[in-house]
């Protein structure tokens, strides 16, 4: 088979000495920002790209797939010690995980969605790995309007499939694809929205603003929420290590969260959250003692677990094969590609294959690091959980603004001897933006994709109408485009008869929040 | 300001009204933009105005979405924010900015740094902004002598690395 040899030979190149310290570095930093609340995978890769934009782009992105994996498996150490997720994916495994380490089984809860997320990452790394070819295969064959019906269904399932209203998602969404209109048209060279602002003719940032957005809202919507109870780390006490009954009740639900998560991220269907909320609802049903949900049954942590594990892994396969990020943290990591040049879709299995497969192994690589972080050194991820919040947000609004003048340092505004960074500017505004999101109960995560896939999905339709000289019919003459266009119409559909039938309790739940 | 989930007998969202006020301004600045674009013939079938006027399309449509909300008192409960602590990171904020230029990164981000942790209700702010521009210095150090970041070097940068403060 020819995928196990473009495998094998990217598993050579991954276990070169500077790519598994990348890799290394990437799950530390993964794990690290998952445990901590307030920051996210999407804003730490965010963060390092400026950093990163003179290194190797294959070690560079090796360490950015590290830090998405890494915060997947860091979010289930907050969850489960202190009933605040570090990260949305991992609401889920707060409400059985904190239980259990309440009654002093918080070593095994931390076992069981580590050994989970490692056997999920691993089959679903393994799943991306077969399936991305033959995606690639049919991408080829995909027209302009089939990109673009890609991306309408995209554009559906971000913002309005989930979540508690679908007002709000598309009104993120259309916030998102107004900022991305903002510059000079690549097509035709005109100027749109620039007001004659110098530093806007090359577009707004999309670091920026996931920078502004998650770090800039988040703390201040922290720091001025009087909700915010102080919540205490519960000690793990007792053996980290799984009894043979936990490791019984355990197996079928990593399994089951594994098929449940790889699908959803790989669809698009959603993020990781909705993968781990389904799971949940699954493993509740499924299990022999489902008295014991609410009071800290081991599945329940098990199966969400592994669900979002999968569903981090699932995503990239619409990321590397067809270009299309469907969560905040794939579109940065969308922007981490073209920084080097390099643009996601089937052309990159072609022309840039040694790059794909190294980065598709390390994740494999990945994997075993994260097991060993993530279990016998459980001990000093909880200690990061002690840091108090005012010298965390102090810190993360230190290098917020870093990373923002780190890529563009540009001095262009100002007055007399004093000059101000248009970025940093830009910044502020955005995070009082994040706030307001916030604050009004609107989904973070589509504005970021809104900005990085409008202009491609303009593109692509620009495209079409040109090959049919503006007929536009030309959107629905494929039956791809039709069946994705008929996707979108369900995907908005369904939660809204969900809704009006007084079901929506279920959506919220399911609210797409940042990752 | 009042909100519910299923009561139409209280008084409109006055908050989710200004969302929509704002949508719908959005809207009408993409508009008005796109119209003053002047453009060659040949591009105005499939040009560089089509994707904005659909979006600026949108924004209508989502700023009457709102106002239907509004009426009907349909947005989620909103948490009670105390305002000062923004104020503070704001604050912080913008003294950042304007002293990046003249002071340095260490000291500038010294301010963001204390009146963030006052935000968190951690002070005396001399104290904070002294640990502050002590671990900006030591970042600044890191990332812009280490990793050749371009960050905004001040008295104090270079009186720490060179001896002299010019």
């Amino acid at each position: 088979m020819e995928t196990f040899d473009l495998l094998a030979q990217g598993l050579l190149s991954a276990l070169q000495v500077h790519n598994l310290i990348y890799a290394l570095i990437g799950v530390t930093l993964g794990t690290a920002v998952g445990v901590l609340p307030g920051i996210g995978p999407a804003l730490t890769v965010a963060l390092l790209l400026p950093v990163t934009y003179k290194l190797d782009p294959a070690g560079s992105l090796i360490m950015f797939a590290g830090i998405y994996y890494g915060g997947m498996y860091g979010g289930s150490t907050t969850s489960i010690l202190l009933n605040t997720p570090g990260e949305s994916a991992s609401i889920v495994t707060a409400l059985e995980g904190n239980k259990m380490a309440r009654q002093g089984r918080g070593g095994p809860a931390l076992a069981t969605a580590a050994i989970g997320s490692f056997v999920a990452g691993l089959l679903a790394t393994l799943g991306l790995a077969f399936i991305a070819p033959f995606v690639v295969k049919f991408a080829l064959s995909f027209g302009p309007w089939d990109y673009f019906a890609l991306m309408v269904l995209a554009f559906v399932t971000v913002s309005a499939a989930f979540g508690d209203s679908a007002l709000r998602g598309l009104t993120a969404l259309f916030i998102g694809l107004g900022l991305g209109l903002i510059g000079i048209d690549l097509q035709t060279g005109q100027t749109r929205l620039a007001f004659n602002v110098m530093d806007l003719l090359d577009g707004i940032e999309v670091t920026t603003l996931a920078v502004a957005l998650f770090a800039i809202g988040e703390t201040l919507k922290t720091a001025s929420d009087r909700d915010q109870a102080n919540t205490e780390v519960t000690a793990v006490k007792g053996s980290v290590w799984m009894t043979l009954e936990d490791w019984k009740r355990s197996w079928a639900s990593w399994l089951r969260g594994t098929f449940i998560g790889f699908p959803i991220g790989a669809m698009p269907a959603g993020g990781a959250d909705v993968a781990s909320f389904l799971s949940y609802s699954t493993e509740k049903t499924f299990s022999k003692k489902p008295e014991e949900f609410g009071n800290g049954a081991i599945e329940g942590v098990a199966g969400p677990e592994a669900a979002n594990n999968a569903s981090a892994a699932g995503t990239l396969v619409p990321l590397l094969t067809l270009g299309l990020p469907t969560t905040a943290t794939a579109a940065i990591m969308l922007a981490g590609f073209q920084q080097f040049g390099l643009q996601p879709g089937p052309l990159l299995f072609a022309n840039n294959a040694p790059l794909v497969w190294a980065l598709i192994a390390s994740l494999l690589v990945a994997n075993f690091m994260l097991l060993v972080l993530n279990l016998p050194l459980i001990g000093l991820w909880v200690k990061l959980l002690t840091i108090p919040k005012h010298w965390l947000y102090a810190g993360i609004l230190t290098f917020a603004t870093l990373g923002t003048l780190g890529a563009n340092g540009a001095m262009s505004m100002g007055f007399g001897p004093v000059r101000i960074s248009f970025e940093l500017v830009l910044l502020l505004a955005f995070g009082i933006l994040g706030y307001l999101l916030r604050r009004f109960g609107y989904p973070i995560a589509p504005v970021v994709v809104g900005l990085i896939l409008g202009p491609m999905a303009e593109q692509q339709l620009r495209r079409a109408l040109a090959i049919s000289q503006g007929e536009i019919g030309v959107l629905i003459s494929s039956p791809i485009s039709i069946t994705l266009y008929v996707a979108a119409i369900i995907a908005v559909g369904v939660p809204l008869i969900l809704r009006l039938r007084g079901q929506g309790g279920v959506l919220r739940q399911l609210a797409t929040d940042e990752d | 300001m009042t909100t519910g989930s299923s009561s139409r007998e209280r008084r409109p969202d006055g908050a989710a009204l200004i969302i929509a006020a704002i949508l719908a301004g959005l809207a009408v600045i993409i508009f008005w933009q796109t119209s003053q674009m002047r453009l060659p013939p040949l591009q105005q079938r499939v040009g560089p105005t089509v994707f904005p006027y659909v979006i600026a399309s949108g924004l209508i449509l989502l700023a009457i979405g709102t106002v239907i909300s509004a009426m009907r008192g349909s947005f989620p409960e909103r948490s009670k924010d105390n305002y000062a602590p923004i104020f503070w990171i704001v604050g912080g904020l913008i003294g950042q900015i304007l002293l990046l230029s003249t002071a340095g990164f260490s000291i500038g981000t010294g301010v963001l740094f204390a009146c963030t942790a006052r935000a968190f209700g951690r002070g005396p702010l001399w104290q904070t902004f002294a640990i502050g521009t002590a671990f900006s210095f030591a970042v600044w150090f890191v990332f812009a002598k280490g990793l050749q970041l371009s960050l905004p070097a001040g008295v104090l940068e270079r009186l720490l690395t060179t001896g002299t403060p010019f």
